[in-house]
């Protein structure tokens, strides 16, 4: 009676064999790699990149141990870091600006492993080092961000409807048009209410005019809010590849936050400032008609006019330009540094997209012989880079901005532009760095733990309960190595409360086989022979295994569903760690026990330490 | 080896009152301590900053304090932990400047101060975040607890489920006294700890549990404290293993695990050495005096259910009610 059908023995063996192989890369380590991947989404992945990367290697004489290509670009393994660094140089020469290349890490598990899919667990920053952030987006300023945009369509809508207005203005994030008649008034209403159905339209008064106050609804709300936190993880993205960070984790937490993790990055401080540079681009008219003395000299002391802004420029001259937008930085594809031809200047030459170079080439033509500001707006400050006069219309949406300082100057702004700007501004609320000895450290501390623990536990046991402990301990064992398999398997994050669940799972699943052995003495004592002890003991225990590791698994799920980082982390494996010791505990160590004694027919003693009889 | 050779039951419940005596003495203990003491609070929870430096001579304290004090941070702690090369420096929540920008100039004074500093961890937390970390703490609490009453509810009777809750929220409770007592730190890892004390000292009011309802159905003619008692000195062999073992894990987490898992380890032993006695020696006593027995804990379903078993098992001798005498 103590024997598993065949199909079970075979369940139990199969589930061990797949737990060996997935738990295998483990093993095995990682060797420096290099990892190339296109700057851009609509650059090609396929195998020319691995040609292209192998002939670069051969011509440089750089030695590689094995080159792959994945979904997220090519790979290639060195023997070590000096020829990492090289072939990463080399590459970035090589390749250009299409590509980014970034430092790696790559298990060194042999081939037939990666084929079944087979990776060695992922670490998280605590183990490998890096820099964690929590961004939180600033959802007002998106708002009146989005406002903003209104004033500028109601104007041009107004106009072309001919509609006369007296003014557009933004409050906060209400738009306002005032008007002088109020049949003006109704006509702009009925236009705004049909094409911009989601915005509340209110009328009031003011004085003799007529105000139409349009302000966002609800859905419209969080229709941008949604598409600002977008925006700024896709710009964020951008920012990150043109880091050169492997393997990057961005991701949106909550309905205003993200998450930020950099494996690898030491330097920080440059990390945060990449991060929070909210460089946009406006091009807006400069105001011409208001250019006598008393105005400008109130301007140099920051005043200015209604309907005007004030800024200096590069030489600190005060400019004056009007409020309304013509163009922003949304509509730029790309951007480049480059030399003007003529003058062999610096400049950046920006390409616009389909509707912004409508807009620019309708904002020339208008404003043939005024002159056009063009504002770079950083970490709050607006500058005006250059403000050329406009000599005739410009088409086709390429727009050269001359007045850069020097060649690194253009090609940090050129970057800062092409990589997009931040829908909203973003603030860093958290941040948790750990240097890459500190992982290293964190690492041996948990496996430390883990291993002397088992190994005192596993003494104990053998000491305490013989072979019956002998089979708790294998048990435990391949408890250990279940779960390993399985966080390798789902890819989950492994951090330092994650190494200590493991450890905690361990010391909580020996209690299952405690139960067992103790029921089986039991068994024993009163008197039953080994072969009905062995059947009762695990019949009975396992009720008691089940209900106790159900409100185990309810503490870990609460956990789970409550708990942030650190904490999750420690949920995950909790959780996994008593699934697999309920399989382990009790399914393994029955089939180790029935084949050490289900076969034997006389059996007059089981080892499992002296039992007392009363 | 048989360590435990019991031959009569201990009679755990005539104890009653001198268990409940000791659990009443630590628990109003440990709320003193809460409440003159309070927690004393990682940076999770307040927010602030916490930064671990290495030096590779011993730190000169004073010069670590000067450079930290050079940016107005008068409020800040610096001690060494580990060993006499490593520094912890713990920076609340400064106004206006955000946890990142502080870090930083932080960072740069020490370099300043000595080249050779090595920060080889930070954690900045805004002080918005911490409050959400509190709240949600307070929750998985309450969802935690929440989740085993109406478990051990369905699974056996309200009785058992209150007198299980309470003997671990005085777990709780207790452990939360230790770390008031010393000001431990207070932390995530350390909240995650408590939560997997509760899961796991409920285990053991369960094994027992478990046997209180299996004797109820053998022991016919055993009173409610016998069958307590008896429950309780069969279990106590594995009760006792059982915690040996866990502990031996959790001993090695904090020999070798470091600081980061030092006060998770010891929330854990704290946890482990109550968790023994309370789930055992508070629970039941808590129960019996709620009016556990035979009838509600079996009630109509007694005879269906040994019709049964007694039908499937008839290799199995039941043990005669007079071997637990």
């Amino acid at each position: 009676m103590n024997r598993y059908p065949l199909w079970k023995n075979v369940f139990v063996a199969i589930v061990i064999l797949i737990g060996l192989i997935y738990t295998v890369p483990n093993f095995f380590g990682e060797s420096p790699a290099v990892q190339i991947t296109p700057a851009k989404s609509t650059t090609k992945l396929d195998s020319a990149l691995l040609g292209q990367v192998e002939s670069v290697f051969q011509q440089e004489n750089i030695a590689y141990d094995g080159v792959y290509l994945d979904a997220r670009g090519v790979k290639a393994r060195f023997a070590n870091t000096d020829t990492q660094i090289r072939a990463k140089d080399v590459l970035q020469a090589r390749l250009g600006s299409d590509y980014t290349v970034a430092l790696n890490l790559l298990s060194r598990s042999p081939d037939w492993l990666r084929s079944v899919g087979a990776k060695p667990m992922y670490l998280g920053l605590d183990l490998r080092g890096g820099v964690h952030f929590l961004l939180q987006v600033d959802m007002k300023a998106a708002l009146s961000k989005a406002a903003e945009r209104f004033v500028g369509d109601f104007r041009i809508a107004l106009r072309k409807e001919r509609i006369s207005y007296v003014g557009v203005s933004r409050e906060g994030e209400t738009v306002q048009i005032n008007f002088n008649d109020e049949a003006e008034l109704i006509k702009a209403k009925a236009i705004i209410g049909k094409e911009y159905p989601n915005l509340t339209l209110t009328e009031s008064s003011n004085g003799s005019e007529r105000v139409l106050k349009a302000s966002l609804n609800l859905v419209e709300q969080k229709r941008i809010q949604d598409f600002a936190i977008k925006q700024n993880i896709q710009t964020l993205h951008n920012r990150i590849n043109e880091l050169g960070v492997a393997e990057p984790i961005i991701q949106q937490q909550g309905a205003d936050r993200v998450v930020v993790q950099l494996p690898g990055v030491q330097d920080t401080a440059k990390a945060k400032d990449i991060l929070g540079r909210t460089a946009t681009l406006e091009i807006r008219l400069v105001d011409e008609d208001k250019t006598d003395a008393a105005t400008l000299e109130k301007a140099a002391n920051g005043q200015a006019p209604l309907g005007d802004d004030v800024f200096k420029d590069r030489d600190g001259q005060p400019v004056l330009v009007k409020k309304s937008v013509a163009l922003t930085g949304d509509y730029i594809t790309d951007a480049g540094p480059g030399v003007d031809s003529q003058s062999g200047r610096n400049t950046v030459n920006v390409t616009l997209d389909a509707r912004g170079a409508r807009i620019f080439q309708q904002v020339t033509r208008e404003n043939v012989g005024k002159r056009l500001a063009i504002l770079l707006i950083e970490k709050g400050s607006t500058e005006v880079i250059t403000a050329p006069t406009i000599n005739e219309e410009i088409g086709g949406g390429r727009v050269q901005i001359s007045g850069m300082a020097n060649t690194q100057e253009a090609t940090d702004i050129s970057l800062l532009l092409r990589a997009g700007a931040l829908a909203a501004p973003m603030d860093i609320i958290e941040e948790r760095t750990v240097g890459p000895s500190m992982g290293q450290d964190n690492i041996n501390r948990g496996i430390h733990s883990t291993l002397w623990g088992f190994a005192a536990i596993a003494v104990m046991m053998m000491v305490y309960y013989m072979a019956f402990g002998a089979v708790s301990v294998a048990a435990l064992a391949i408890n250990l190595l279940l779960l390993v398999a399985i966080l390798s398997m789902l890819q989950a994050t492994l951090t330092l409360p994650g190494l200590a669940a493991i450890a905690l799972a361990l010391g909580m699943a020996i209690d299952a086989n405690v139960l067992i052995n103790e029921r089986v003495r039991e068994e024993l004592r009163n008197g039953n022979t080994p072969q009905a002890s062995i059947h009762a003991g695990y019949d009975r225990a396992w009720d008691t295994i089940l209900d106790s590791n159900v409100t185990t698994l309810i503490a870990g799920l609460a956990l789970f569903m409550f708990g942030t980082g650190p904490i999750k982390g420690f949920a995950v494996v909790h959780v996994l760690g008593i699934l697999t010791s309920m399989f382990s505990a009790v399914l393994v160590s029955r089939a180790m026990v029935n084949f050490m004694y289900g076969y034997r027919r006389k059996l007059s003693q089981l080892s499992i330490g002296q039992i007392f009889r009363a | 080896m048989e360590l435990f050779r019991i031959k009569n039951d201990i009679p755990f419940m005539s104890y009653g009152r001198l268990t409940t005596a000791i659990s009443l003495i630590t628990f109003v203990l440990a709320v003193v301590f809460l409440v003159t003491r309070g927690l004393n609070f990682g940076v999770d929870f307040t927010g602030g900053t916490i930064m671990e430096v290495n030096y590779p001579q011993a730190a000169n304290l004073e010069s670590v304090r000067k450079a930290v004090d050079s940016i107005g941070l008068k409020e800040a702690t610096v001690q060494n932990f580990g060993s006499s090369h490593d520094v912890l420096i713990r920076l609340p929540v400064k106004a206006g400047v955000s946890v990142s920008q502080l870090s930083e100039q932080v960072k740069t004074a020490l370099v300043t101060a000595d080249p050779k500093a090595e920060v080889r961890r930070v954690e900045s937390v805004g002080a918005q975040v911490g409050d959400e970390l509190y709240e949600n703490g307070g929750l998985a609490l309450f969802f935690v607890s929440l989740g085993i009453v109406l478990y051990l509810w369905l699974r056996f009777e309200w009785r058992f489920a209150v007198a299980a809750i309470i003997a671990n929220m005085h777990d709780v409770v207790i452990i939360l006294g230790f770390f008031a007592f010393f000001q431990w730190e207070f932390n995530l890892t350390v909240l995650a700890a408590i939560l997997a004390v509760l899961g796991y000292s409920v285990n053991e009011s369960v094994v027992v549990f478990d046997r209180v309802r299996e004797n109820f159905r053998k022991m016919r003619k055993a009173s409610v404290v016998q069958v307590i008692d008896n429950a309780i000195t069969r279990t106590m062999s594995r009760t006792i293993i059982t915690h040996t073992m866990t502990q031996t894990m959790v001993g090695s987490m904090l020999l070798f695990g470091g600081e980061v898992l030092h006060n998770f380890a010891l929330a854990l032993t704290i946890g482990i050495l109550f968790g023994i006695y309370s789930s055992v020696l508070v629970a039941c006593p808590i129960a019996m005096w709620l009016g556990v027995n035979r009838a509600n804990l079996i009630g109509d379903v007694e005879k269906k259910e040994d019709a049964s078993k007694a039908g499937k098992k008839t290799d199995v001798a039941e043990p005669h009610p007079s071997d637990f005498a």
